[in-house]
């Protein structure tokens, strides 16, 4: 039997977790926000991975096949986004009847009846919506949590109603989806994969006489080739994914790591500081590392390896949360937009404003003055931006410095405009000869450290 | 771990000492012995005592406040009486205590002083501190001793001689007029024969942990053993007895392959050695040296037990110059070196006693051990390529220990330091 190797990476903001083969090869991601239950979110994180896994291992049994035929990897790349709409559909309908079970508990007479009405129009407007975002847009490939996925179309249906309803629909809202989030639902990989292709065969005979006369306009030759195919594709692979399904993924060692590490059910000897975790993780995908700078929810840390992938020192913020993901989510919702939007409108900014707040609360009453005062909001959310880099930069200081080659890890590293002002400051300071590394994985890199060390420790 | 600890004979000794020594301040008033207020870095005890004079420090009443947890009650009322927030916290405990009657740790009260002998030796808040107990206490003599600071790496004699006029022209006959007695330079040159003897002992002691394991922690229990030397002690018989009895005792330890002795009593296996920067917080103690016994480390030497004096790189008392003697005492202590020998001190340390790797405790509101202390890291770092670690305390302010965030970090780097010892194995 194959071994397999797990690392869970317990953040405060989110939890994470990386499957590995005896190569340390990674076969399977699971990502969710972390919410008030640990034990939940680590489940979510670890069967999300699992789930990954499959079709991972799906894909590299197919790789000769995938190799020749282009409408094998746009199926599956399909059956993954609409896996992702099943999983996310089932937990809507939980939240539907959440709702109305917090509508009953909360209201009484017409406001109870109103609001009844609004939520029932609202769930019924983002399921379709949601549907096809999933099988026709890029949803599925975005890595979006069932909280930001929601509560983006609740918010903007709620603004459309009558302001005396804005504090009662969030006060459903909130009160609602944290249930939800933290019950674990545990799915059968094989009847969500098969519901997934059926799915997917009405999306494809669907579309067949539409395609013909669009043809030239946005071209997909990988779904063109679905097109008049799928059900050969659907009958050859069907094998195949029932095997993977089946397929006994044994974790023979795992290893916990994060903020959240100690309440892991896991043996001491099982549980990784984040510190050497994020640094190994970081240098097993970038060997030439040499300082770490992991930008995380709560904390920040800039961390010295050496040639193994050692740490000989690190540094850590203490006191203040201004300069983490935190502080971002307290800008967003100050702003009112997601968090995912922050960055590219930051980018577009023509000016930086300077802001001069060291705190995440303060921080919030200088936007608002400088809103005020006629600042635009994307020079605000740049300078916003740039104000967390140089903390980090400080904090990169006081570690020792930056040695090349530089890794940006954690979730932060994902925001294209803090990556923006880490890279200019990082080489302005330091020297344009710094190689500066960030993966697309680069949240992962603790739980992928904690995988590799359970693979050593096993 | 043995959950029974019984008292060694030294630690009953230190503690009737100590007894004796509030209980005299007490009766100072009754006795007629007169009362200097003065500094733990460059104390020169023998010069108070003989003048049959009694010392005082406030250091130690703070930090003694800090263990017994009345530390946040007098920082809170000295912050009422105009003290920020970012000064010292020993300041505002001593302030609040003066405030609150003066009442000192063993419940006996402390008298005031008849005369404040600011002896500066690396550290700007001492001026400041004595500016204030002046105003408290509206009246008293002030005895400054500035000791000049070792910037070029070595003390001359031209700043030895500095210091001996500033002893006759200012300090010595500020206490002749206070105690109501001349110098005798004769009974200073005995009691320095026994500080002498003491800094041998203290020297042997601190060396033990060269030994492994070692017979003793020089941090946390380092603390206690400086304690006579630090409380006015320096140059009694009693001190030389104390400090004969604890090497005598360490000497069966490492007879008998004992390690450290802990709260909860001996340590069984050493893991880890350190060398640990920077003070101790003193109001969780317990708890913060429980996160070193528990993983198996013993500190095997710190900066911390050198800041009433180095004695360590030679330097002794000499009886026959004493005034020389207390001088260069004075410009050797810990904080009144420059960074470049705190760096050869501690990688003195390092290679030594073969430490596993340097950890600093930065301490919040102390700003003459805080300066520095990241460039000493890194050059440590780089230096003797050992890992290194940074946590971050206060001395006696209650508000700025926080546990989790301690052991986040020392979880961290104890991992380090095994992760490291598994290759070096390998």
């Amino acid at each position: 039997m194959k071994k397999y190797f797990l690392g869970i990476d317990l953040g405060s903001t989110t939890s994470k977790a990386i499957i590995i083969d005896d190569n340390d090869r990674i076969i399977g991601r699971g990502i969710t926000n972390t919410r008030a239950n640990y034990t939940v979110a680590t489940e979510i994180a670890r069967l999300e991975a699992i789930y990954n896994a499959r079709f991972s291992l799906l894909k590299m049994k197919l790789e000769d096949e995938i190799e020749r035929r282009p409408e094998y990897k746009r199926y599956i790349r399909d059956i993954e986004s609409v896996f992702r709409y099943i999983q996310f559909k089932r937990r809507l309908d939980r939240l539907n009847i959440q709702f109305r079970d917090t509508i009953d508990g909360t209201f009484g007479g017409e406001m109870k009846e109103n609001i009844t009405q609004y939520v029932a129009r609202i769930v019924k407007e983002i399921g379709p919506a949601i549907l096809d975002e999933y099988l026709n847009g890029n949803l599925g490939q975005k890595n979006q949590f069932f909280r930001d996925i929601v509560s983006e179309k609740y918010n903007h249906e709620v603004n459309g109603l009558a302001k005396a309803y804005f504090e009662p629909m969030m006060l459903v809202y909130d009160k609602s989806i944290s249930h939800v989030e933290n019950e674990l639902t545990e799915y059968d990989f094989g009847e969500l994969i098969y519901q997934s292709m059926e799915l997917l065969n009405d999306k494809y005979s669907g579309m067949a006489d539409v395609a013909e006369e669009e043809a030239g306009i946005g071209f997909d030759t990988e779904l063109n080739l679905l097109k008049g195919n799928y059900k050969q594709i659907y009958d050859s692979l069907k094998g195949h994914i029932s095997f993977i399904a089946n397929l006994d993924i044994h974790i023979t060692n795992m290893v916990g790591t994060g903020y959240g590490r100690a309440l892991l059910p896991f043996p001491e000897k099982s549980i990784r500081s984040e510190i050497l975790c994020h640094a190994f993780g970081a240098h097993a995908v970038f060997p030439g590392t040499r300082t770490v700078l992991d930008i995380g929810g709560q904390d920040t840390k800039a961390i010295q390896v050496d040639s193994h992938g050692l740490v000989t020192s690190f540094y850590m913020n203490d006191r203040c949360a201004a300069g983490c993901g935190r502080y971002l989510g307290y800008i967003a919702d100050e702003f009112n937009i997601s968090l995912n939007e922050l960055g590219p409108l930051a980018i577009e900014a023509t000016s930086e404003v300077n802001i001069c707040s060291t705190c995440t609360v303060f921080a919030a009453a200088e936007i608002r003055e400088l809103l005020n005062v006629g600042q635009k909001r994307s020079d605000i959310l740049a300078g916003l931006h740039r104000a967390i880099v140089m903390r980090a930069m400080s904090l990169l200081a006081r570690s020792g410095g930056v040695r090349n080659e530089f890794t940006f890890t954690g979730g932060v590293a994902r925001n294209q405009a803090v990556l923006k002002y880490v890279s200019d400051l990082v080489l302005k300071n330091y020297g344009s000869e710094i190689k500066i590394n960030v993966h697309t994985d680069s949240i992962f890199m603790g739980a992928l450290g904690g995988a590799m060390f359970a693979r050593r420790t096993n | 771990m043995s959950k029974e600890v019984a008292k060694e004979r030294s630690m009953i000794i230190q503690k009737e000492m100590m007894t004796r020594l509030f209980r005299d301040l007490g009766n100072a008033r009754e006795t007629g012995k007169k009362v200097v207020y003065t500094f733990v870095p460059g104390n020169i005890s023998e010069l108070i005592l003989s003048f049959d004079m009694l010392p005082v420090y406030p250091e130690i009443n703070a930090l003694q406040s800090g263990m017994r947890k009345k530390s946040g009650g007098y920082i809170r009322d000295a912050e009422q009486h105009g003290h920020s927030e970012d000064v010292c916290t020993y300041v505002k405990c001593d302030v609040g205590m003066m405030l609150n009657g003066n009442i000192g740790p063993t419940g006996e009260k402390i008298p005031s002083p008849d005369l404040l002998l600011l002896s500066y030796t690396g550290c700007f808040t001492f001026l400041k501190w004595f500016e204030t107990l002046e105003r408290l206490y509206p009246g008293v003599p002030v005895a400054l001793l500035h000791t000049p600071y070792q910037e070029a790496h070595k003390i001359t004699p031209e700043m030895t001689a500095y210091m001996v006029k500033q002893l006759k022209e200012e300090v010595i006959p500020k206490m002749e007029k206070v105690s109501g007695n001349k110098y005798d330079e004769e009974k200073l040159k005995a009691i320095l024969r026994n500080s002498s003897q003491v800094e041998d002992y203290i020297v042997k002691i601190f060396d033990t942990t060269k030994h492994r394991p070692s017979p003793i922690d020089a941090y946390f229990a380092g603390v206690y053993y400086i304690g006579p030397i630090n409380s006015g002690f320096r140059g009694t018989p009693e001190a030389v007895d104390y400090y004969a009895e604890l090497y005598k005792e360490i000497l069966t330890r490492i007879d008998k392959k004992l390690g450290p002795i802990t709260p909860e009593g001996e340590m069984e296996e050493e893991r880890f050695r350190l060398v640990v920067e920077g003070p101790p917080n003193w109001t969780h103690f317990r708890e913060f040296w429980k996160l070193f016994y528990d993983m198996g480390a013993v500190i095997v030497a710190s900066s911390y037990t050198k800041v009433g004096g180095v004695y360590d790189m030679g330097f002794r008392v000499n009886p026959d110059k004493p005034l020389e003697s207390l001088a260069e005492y004075c410009m050797n202590c810990y904080t009144n070196l420059n960074l470049e020998q705190r760096v050869e001190l501690l990688s003195k340390c390092i290679t030594d006693y073969h430490a596993d790797g340097f950890l600093v405790n930065s301490i919040k509101s102390c700003n003459s051990f805080s300066a520095g202390q990241l460039m000493i890291m890194q050059q440590l770092e780089r230096k003797l390529e050992i890992p290194v670690g940074f946590i971050e305390s206060d001395l006696v302010d209650p508000r700025y220990f926080s546990y989790s965030n301690i052991k986040n970090r020392l979880e961290s780097f104890f991992q380090m330091l095994e992760q490291r010892k598994m290759i070096v194995t390998r």
